[in-house]
């Protein structure tokens, strides 16, 4: 209804409305993308890994001199990790899971040659891996104590495997890999999958074959491993100093350090997506601010320079809400101008991203959101002078004749 | 006249105290954030060695799968590291004006002192021509020698920091350490050094610092050190020791060649080139030839990639957000500016022409710009410190330049001074006496 006379005043000032418009429609297109991708990383961050992530605990530990004995190390080293009240269990390994270190290899489920390998993050633990990581068997069982073998030839052929379930459906698409199926390594050599877990996450958080995990029932030579103790609910920080002690306290002819929870070693890795994110999440805070307060002032400007005609418009009896609804409908105008052409800008810009900078295609959904937003700023923004603008006495009219 | 157009601005912007602060602050907070980026960005993308950096070649040979490239994504390239095989053979070339092999790895340091706890610490291994083409400063003594390089010599070079954790800090050159109960003697201790891209070693970031203790390379053999980077292997081959390691066709060398004159380059492409041809009679090297010398920028910007996606995304985002806030400051100096009509109208009426009226409204977005790129300044500094705790980086690491500052005001000069060419236009146009009627 007054739409038309608001519109051909707008027409009017067309610079002005066309610049709102604008900062609408740019405002509009940083917000959606930046929403986008934040919303992005953050379901990355929070991808489940599979292990009891909040109660575990790794540690390094490397033996000095010639007469060190790995192996009868890693034996006394595990019997008194497992013996600390509070802790539920612990292995030997030579690397941390999500830890962006890590040792990556293949096997195949025929014999053949190199390039039908399915790759996946391998792990060199003990008996109560499974415990330890807190993953959970799906089928099969886990290591015995008679199959860790210690190991000094790069090459030795493993007789037996853990894997996820990820990798297990990698090897046979049919989904029937069970406990018992033979896979076959680099050099063709077969071994038996003895267990199959639900689900792990590896070394690398930005690897795509991060669910595909295997391991094996060893302790790699060297004079290096990592301890990974999983404790009761809320004991963790209770038991870390503790297990420093029992480590140091053993044998303290040995460097013991890099003592981290496993939420820090995660953390670590992730910490580039989570810079993304806040960095994001501070542009597009300040970018509304910005644009609420650009719409504020000048609106405050416009009523203060049409304060005679609010008054002229109010004495020949125009109601208090009549001018509060002009400006909410001239704004409304305004920002619907700039959010066509800002869903336009959006989709534009999201194919930037995509094709120069690798970034994720935009769910079409965050759109009409991101709209919605940008209506509801906008008239939450023209209210206040709106209402300053309604206060103005009619008398004001006569006064400044 | 510039000082009286400055005056009148002052004068005009104090007459709206909110207009203005909102219009400052506006540009403020644009520069603000897109410096913050585009500093990162300065920083991640920086010449790490802009003295010698067409000179120093990394050497990549193409050893890898015959059935599948080293990247799937960039598949014209090479490796990033060498065999032990190759790397042995690069390293006899005489072709080269320098040259050096490395790689990285871990050991024990057993300090001497009855309450120092022995701690691990990563070791660069390395040639002695390492330290003159990578121009490494000394504090004390110098690189070892060639002899040192031939015969394995248990020498070792301090960091800056390493000295002072060892030795207190002071000339520790002819001293000896003890790392895994063997005894290494000082023979230089380096100043602070700490080159930004790592470009040398980018295989396991490439903004981790430089290493604290740098010994002869040759150690590996009687060491059998493994490499504590990158080692990357595609050959089925049985590997069942640590010769057998050495022989197999992992790549876990670094591998930098310092070539001053094309004709060097040519020379040494001739020399990789037909090592490559031998190998191949013998059956290895099954890709076609790709022999790559890429020095530094060309290396890091195409090849490493060194500047995150992420981070350039950023700087286009923060771009359109300081566009924004100018769009926003040219709506604000329209209304102003229109306001400001009838007092123009007089100024045209009592003579001042055009031009004259366009500069003065030109002094006062300068005025504007300066105030708002001063702000930008503190903000970015806020934000580079914000930066370098979410990166984990070291705050001397993420720092603005003087260039960056300056450049930082001065396009907050220029971005609001464009901003109000169109307002200070308009206002100029104006027709004198449709403004003196109202008055």
């Amino acid at each position: 209804m007054e739409i038309r006379p608001i519109f051909s005043a707008m027409m009017r000032n067309r610079t002005g409305s066309v610049l709102v418009a604008l900062q609408i429609a740019i405002t509009l297109a940083i917000v959606v993308n930046s929403v986008f991708i934040i919303g992005e990383r953050i379901k990355k961050m929070n991808r489940p890994t599979g292990m009891d992530v909040d109660n575990i605990i790794s540690i390094y530990s490397r033996g000095i001199g010639e007469d060190f004995n790995k192996q009868e190390s890693v034996r006394e080293d595990l019997e008194a990790l497992r013996a600390i009240p509070g802790v539920i269990a612990a292995t030997s390994a030579q690397h941390v899971p999500l830890s962006g270190s890590g040792w990556g290899s293949g096997l195949r489920a025929e014999p053949g040659d190199g390039t039908a390998d399915v790759n996946a993050g391998r792990y060199n633990v003990n008996t109560q891996a499974l415990d330890a990581l807190g993953v959970r068997l799906e089928s099969g069982r886990t290591f015995r104590e008679d199959e860790i073998k210690y190991v000094e030839n790069f090459s030795y052929a493993r007789e037996s495997v853990i894997m996820t379930r990820a990798m297990a459906d990698k090897l046979f698409p049919d989904g029937d890999a069970q406990p018992g199926t033979t896979v076959y390594d680099n050099l063709n050599r077969p071994m038996t999958i003895v267990g199959i877990i639900e689900q792990m996450h590896g070394a690398w958080v930005n690897w795509d074959k991060l669910e595909q995990v295997m391991m094996f029932p060893e302790i790699g030579s060297g004079s290096s491993v990592y301890y990974i103790i999983r404790t009761e609910p809320r004991e963790r920080d209770r038991v870390m100093p503790v297990v420093e002690e029992t480590l140091v306290g053993l044998n303290d002819r040995r460097v013991v350090e890099r003592m981290r929870t496993l939420t820090e070693t995660k953390s670590r890795s992730y910490r580039g997506d989570r810079a993304m994110a806040i960095l994001l999440g501070t542009v597009t805070g300040l970018l509304i601010m910005i644009t609420a307060l650009g719409i504020v002032g000048l609106a405050s400007y416009v009523v203060k320079q049409r304060t005679k005609q609010i008054g002229t418009r109010r004495a020949i009896g125009a109601r208090k809400i009549d001018i509060i609804r002009y400006f909410l409908i001239e704004n409304w105008l305004m920002t619907t101008i700039g959010v066509v052409f800002g869903a336009a800008m959006t989709i534009g810009l999201n194919y930037v991203l995509v094709t120069q900078f690798e970034l994720a295609r935009l769910d079409p959904w965050y759109v009409p959101g991101g709209i919605l937003v940008l209506w509801g700023l906008g008239l939450l923004a023209v209210l206040g002078p709106a209402r300053k603008a309604a206060a103005i006495e009619p008398a004001i009219a006569t006064r400044t004749v | 006249m510039f000082v009286y157009y400055l005056k009148l601005a002052f004068l005009s912007l104090r007459k709206n105290p909110v207009l203005t602060a909102l219009m400052v602050g506006a540009i403020g907070i644009g520069i603000g954030v897109f410096m913050t980026t585009l500093t990162v960005y300065h920083i991640m993308s920086s010449n790490p060695i802009p003295q010698k950096s067409d000179d120093l070649h990394i050497v990549r040979l193409d050893s890898w799968n015959p059935a599948e490239p080293y990247d799937d994504d960039l598949p014209e390239e090479a490796p990033w590291q060498l065999t032990y095989t190759d790397m042995m053979v690069l390293r006899e070339s005489d072709i080269p004006t320098r040259h050096t092999a490395m790689m990285k790895a871990t050991f024990v340091v057993q300090p001497d002192r009855e309450d120092a706890h022995p701690f691990q610490e990563v070791v660069r291994m390395t040639d002695g021509d390492f330290f003159e083409m990578f121009n490494v400063p000394f504090l004390y003594g110098s690189r070892w020698s060639r002899e040192a390089d031939e015969f394995a010599e248990s020498v070792v070079i301090l960091g800056r920091d390493m000295n002072e954790k060892l030795f207190g800090g002071e000339n520790s050159v002819g001293r000896e350490l003890q790392f895994e109960e063997r005894v290494y003697t000082v023979v230089g201790v380096i100043d602070s050094w700490d080159p930004a891209p790592k470009y040398y070693d980018v295989n396991n970031g490439a903004f981790d610092e430089s290493e604290q203790i740098f010994m002869p390379l040759s150690l590996i053999m009687p060491l059998e050190k493994y490499s504590s980077g990158n080692t990357n292997c595609w050959k089925d081959e049985p590997i069942d020791d640590y010769q057998g390691f050495l022989n197999s066709e992992c790549v876990w060398f670094q591998f930098w060649a310092e070539l001053t004159s094309v004709d060097e380059k040519e020379r040494y492409q001739t020399f990789l080139d037909s090592y490559v041809m031998e190998q191949k009679e013998l059956g290895r090297f099954a890709r076609s030839p790709n022999n790559q010398l890429t020095p530094v920028m060309d290396w890091l910007q195409n090849v490493a990639q060194v500047v995150r996606n992420d981070n350039k995304a950023l700087v286009g985002l923060s771009f359109m957000f300081l566009a924004v806030c100018l769009v926003n400051t040219i709506g604000m100096l329209l209304a102003k500016f229109h306001g400001k009509a009838p007092q123009v109208g007089l100024r045209r009426a009592l003579g001042a022409s055009r031009w004259a009226v366009f500069q003065q409204q030109l002094a006062e977005v300068g005025v504007i710009g300066f105030a708002g790129g001063l702000i930008g300044l503190a903000l970015a500094r806020l934000g580079l410190q914000g930066a370098a705790l979410l990166y984990e980086a070291p705050q001397h690491l993420i720092y603005m330049d003087v260039p960056m500052m300056v450049t930082s005001v001065l396009i907050a000069i220029v971005a609001s001074v464009f901003a109000g060419l169109y307002p200070a236009w308009r206002v100029c146009r104006m027709s004198p006496a449709l403004y003196l009627k109202t008055q």
